[in-house]
Formats: C-alpha cells, sequence, structure tokens
C-alpha cells in the first residue's frame, strides 16, 4: 500500500466525554446553559454537547426506584435518534436483561459498577453475551496508603464510603481479563474538588491494562483534562459540572488538549 | 411505493441506531428492520450490521436461515455491511480460535496484536480500536461523496479486515498498523467504523449509499 506504517495519520484521538446525572428522566446537577429551552431534558443537552463536538456522551442514571428504571430506556431511545455519537449508560446495571434493554434501546456501551464488584461473573457473562466492547467496568477507587508508604489505591462503593479491600490495579486487570473492553476510573478523593485527576492513580491502571482508560474526577480547569491523557495516559477524559455551568465549551476543551500535542478530534 | 432500505436483523447489533441514522440521512426513505427473508429481496437496497463476536453473529445468521439471502443480495443490489456485518463478509475470522464467515470478499479477519505502536510514539496502543479516527480514501466512489480525505469515523474492534484482492480495498486507516477501513467492490461496500456512531460525516455516508445506485466507481 506504498506509504510505510504511521506515515502521515497519528491515529485514533482522545476523546472527551461529558457526563449527565439523570433522575426520573431529567437532567440533574445543574446544566447551565444560556439560551436553552429545557435544562433539564436530556435529549436538548445531548444535542448540544454534540454540537459542541463531545467524542461520546455518558450518562449516570441516578434514579433511586427501580420503578422509574424505564424512563432512563426512553430517555437512551430518544437520545439515540437524534445525537449519532456514542452513547454510554451506567447506574443500575445488574442483570444481563438490564444491559440488553439499554443496547436495544440505542446505547453503545453500558457501565457497570458496583454489580462487578458483588458478583465478577457478571461481566464475564456480560461480555461473552454482548462482547467486550460495549462493557465499560465502572471503578472507584481510593487512596489507602499513608505518607511515605508505596502508593496504593483500593476499591469503594456506595459513593466512596464502603471499603471493599480490593487492590484498585489488581482489580482493573482482573475485570479486563474477565472481559471489561473499558474502564471508566473514578478518584474518589479528587470527585468534586476541581483540583484535577489523580493523575498517579490513572497512570498506574492505564499502564496496567490493554484497553482504554477514561479518566474522571476532579476536573476543574482545561489543562487537567490533557493532564490526564499526557501524565495519566488516559486514552478518554470525562468531565461533569465544567462543561454544564458553561465554564468551558467542550470545543475549547478540544484546542486546549491539541495545544498541548494531544490528537484530537476537532 | 417508498424507496427501501432493509436493515437485516438477525439478533446481533445496534438496530435502533443503524435504522435512526439511516432515516435521519435520507427522511423519504423507509427503513425495514426484519430477517424476513422475503422482505429483504423486495428492498432496494440492503445494511448488514453487527456486534459482538463473530462466531455468534453468523451463527444466528445461519440459525434464521439468512446466509442464503445475504449472499444473494450482497451480489445483486447496493448492500453495506457495518463493522462485524463486514467482517461476515470475508473467508474466515481469528476470532473464537478460527471461524468460517461468508467468503464474499476473500480474505481473513486478524486480530490486532499485542504491544502494538504507533512509528512515532512509545506508548502502547489499546485494543479494542476505541474511537474517532483518520480514514484514507484510496480512490474515488460514490460513499465517499462529500466527505473531506482523513475525515475521523468511529471505532470499536479488535478485529481488522485483510482483504487478499488489494482493490477490495476501499479506505485505510492507522492504528499501530494500516487496516483496511472500508472495502468496495461492484454492489458492495463495507465498513469497520460505525457512520450511525460519527456524527455528520456518518450521516453523509449513509445518504451516499441511499443514493448509491451500486454501479462500479
Amino acid at each position: 500500500m506504498g506509504r510505510g506504517p504511521g506515515s502521515n495519520s497519528v491515529g485514533v484521538a482522545k476523546r472527551i466525554i461529558p457526563c449527565l446525572d439523570v433522575d426520573n428522566g431529567r437532567v440533574v446537577k445543574g446544566v447551565q446553559f444560556v439560551d436553552i429551552r429545557d435544562a433539564g431534558d436530556p435529549v436538548e443537552v445531548a444535542r448540544r454537547y454534540d454540537e459542541q463536538g463531545a467524542d461520546e456522551i455518558t450518562f449516570l442514571d441516578i434514579t433511586a426506584s427501580s420503578d422509574n428504571r424505564e424512563t432512563m430506556v426512553h430517555v437512551v431511545e430518544q437520545v439515540a435518534g437524534e445525537v449519532f455519537i456514542p452513547l454510554t449508560v451506567g447506574g443500575g446495571i445488574r442483570k444481563v436483561e438490564d444491559i440488553r434493554r439499554m443496547l436495544n434501546a440505542g446505547a453503545d456501551k453500558v457501565g457497570i459498577n458496583t454489580a462487578a464488584v458483588f458478583n465478577p461473573e457478571f461481566v464475564r457473562e456480560a461480555a461473552d453475551r454482548f462482547g467486550s466492547q460495549c462493557i465499560v467496568v465502572a471503578i472507584d477507587a481510593k487512596q489507602v496508603s499513608g505518607e511515605g508508604e508505596p502508593l496504593r489505591w483500593e476499591i469503594f462503593t456506595h459513593g466512596g464510603r464502603r471499603p471493599t479491600g480490593l487492590d484498585a490495579v489488581a482489580w482493573a486487570e482482573k475485570m479486563v481479563a474477565y472481559g471489561a473492553g473499558e474502564i471508566l476510573l473514578t478518584s474518589m478523593d479528587r470527585d468534586g474538588t476541581k483540583q484535577g485527576f489523580d493523575l498517579p492513580l490513572t497512570r498506574a491502571i492505564s499502564d496496567a491494562v490493554s484497553v482504554p482508560v477514561i479518566a474522571s474526577g476532579g476536573v476543574g480547569e482545561l489543562k487537567h483534562l490533557a493532564e490526564g491523557v499526557l501524565e495519566g495516559h488516559a486514552e478518554a477524559v470525562l468531565a461533569a459540572s465544567i462543561f454544564h455551568f458553561g465554564t468551558y465549551t467542550i470545543a475549547e476543551a478540544k484546542s486546549e488538549m491539541a495545544a498541548a500535542g494531544i490528537e484530537m478530534r476537532l | 411505493m417508498r424507496r427501501q432500505v432493509a436493515v437485516i436483523d438477525y439478533g446481533m447489533g445496534n438496530l435502533h441506531s443503524v435504522a435512526k441514522a439511516l432515516e435521519h440521512a435520507d427522511p423519504a426513505v423507509e427503513v425495514v428492520v426484519t430477517a424476513d427473508p422475503v422482505a429483504i429481496r423486495a428492498a432496494e437496497r440492503v445494511v448488514l450490521p453487527g456486534v459482538g463476536a463473530i462466531r455468534d453473529c453468523l451463527g444466528e445468521m445461519a440459525r434464521l436461515d439468512l446466509i442464503g439471502v445475504i449472499t444473494e443480495v450482497a451480489t445483486e443490489k447496493p448492500f453495506l455491511g457495518v463493522c462485524v456485518g463486514m467482517q461476515a463478509l470475508l473467508t474466515e475470522s481469528e476470532e473464537n480460535g478460527g471461524t468460517a464467515a461468508l467468503g464474499l470478499i476473500p480474505g481473513r479477519v486478524r486480530r490486532f496484536p499485542e504491544n502494538l505502536r504507533n512509528s512515532d510514539s512509545r506508548q502502547i496502543l489499546k485494543v479494542p480500536h476505541m474511537g474517532w479516527n483518520q480514514v484514507e480514501q484510496l480512490h474515488p466512489h460514490p460513499l465517499w461523496e462529500g466527505i473531506a480525505q482523513q475525515s475521523r469515523f468511529y471505532f470499536v474492534h479488535s478485529y481488522y479486515v485483510q482483504p487478499e484482492i488489494e482493490t477490495d480495498s476501499a479506505a485505510v486507516t492507522t492504528h499501530g498498523l494500516r487496516f483496511t477501513a472500508a472495502i468496495s467492490n461492484g454492489n458492495l461496500f463495507a465498513v469497520q467504523f460505525h457512520p450511525e456512531k460519527s456524527q455528520e460525516v456518518g450521516l453523509r455516508l449513509y445518504q451516499n449509499f441511499i443514493r448509491w445506485d451500486g454501479s462500479h466507481p
């Protein structure tokens, strides 16, 4: 085919993924765009992020009551009918049937979190049934090593309140061996702090596994996104509040990352 | 009668997204999601989607008695294979310990090797190859109409196609190695990426497919 490998193309772009919390079919946690008619409408918010150049969109279903889970299926159907970029749905995915419904509704990937911790075989079953490409295992990790000790992180559940004793790096390796096609890694120490990703954690997991890692938790400024890729070795970066509050657009985030020398879809 | 596109439904694929994207690309077209050979034969053009493991995909095609009709329409009318729907067209795949496929395009489906790197980077590349990558069109084709050279499309796959006949390759993409991202052979076109997830360029490719008469460029 003429030229040698990689002669002019530099390959796959790093991704920016806005994450929306959805409760009973409504976007919560304050999306504050100017000139948006209904900031609670997942379709409208997703469309806006699509226009800004989001590479994917993640919905986190935080609906407390399982009676209202069906609402999320309709949200996914509506968004998938109008927004033609990849969609991931996390939250409340516990059974093979939950995955099937989300994929049939138009989701491309599902995020499995707590269910993986309590039943790792579920990840294997899900990957066997639907393929690794649609199984994202979400990992919530927290540093457990003390001052002066070698860095160590463990898996926590219930919003970072409950320790499991599982080593985060070993757990990520195990989930990939079980068929996870991607890891969504959230630092519970950094989540909500706006201080940037836990870069040593991100790098430790990214370097340990063969599949893409999405860095999450702590983004407060645009330079944090670039750090996640350059220092954390993440393939993708996920953020919520900096985009929701209109502090920055996805387009601004992409230009900043491109200016830092990162391959982006502009 | 409205012009019909049949999306072959064998229970393995994001059919909702494919159907919606086709409808969005050309609202005048009627999209029929179906496993009925009669409906597939009656349609003006056909899309074969597919995700997941190739053995499961081929197994379901066989179970639903679709192999005959797929082989038939793939040589007769405008036909578009997507992702595993493309890989299934080759002779065989390395996936699942070796799987014989439909054999409509001579060649193999291979797994990305481990420790894959781009020439300009020390970092090991991730598999699955997941995300937006550039597609280099190798020759003009009606399906590339209005799509810029090196446009980025959305990929998610761990296996890639290696057609035996060089002219079957319609586009290449680099992920550590240069692989065939699209196949073109007469009335048949196939893509490794997901047009239904590739925003405007993807919708444009679907629109081009809907308007294509299936002739050789």
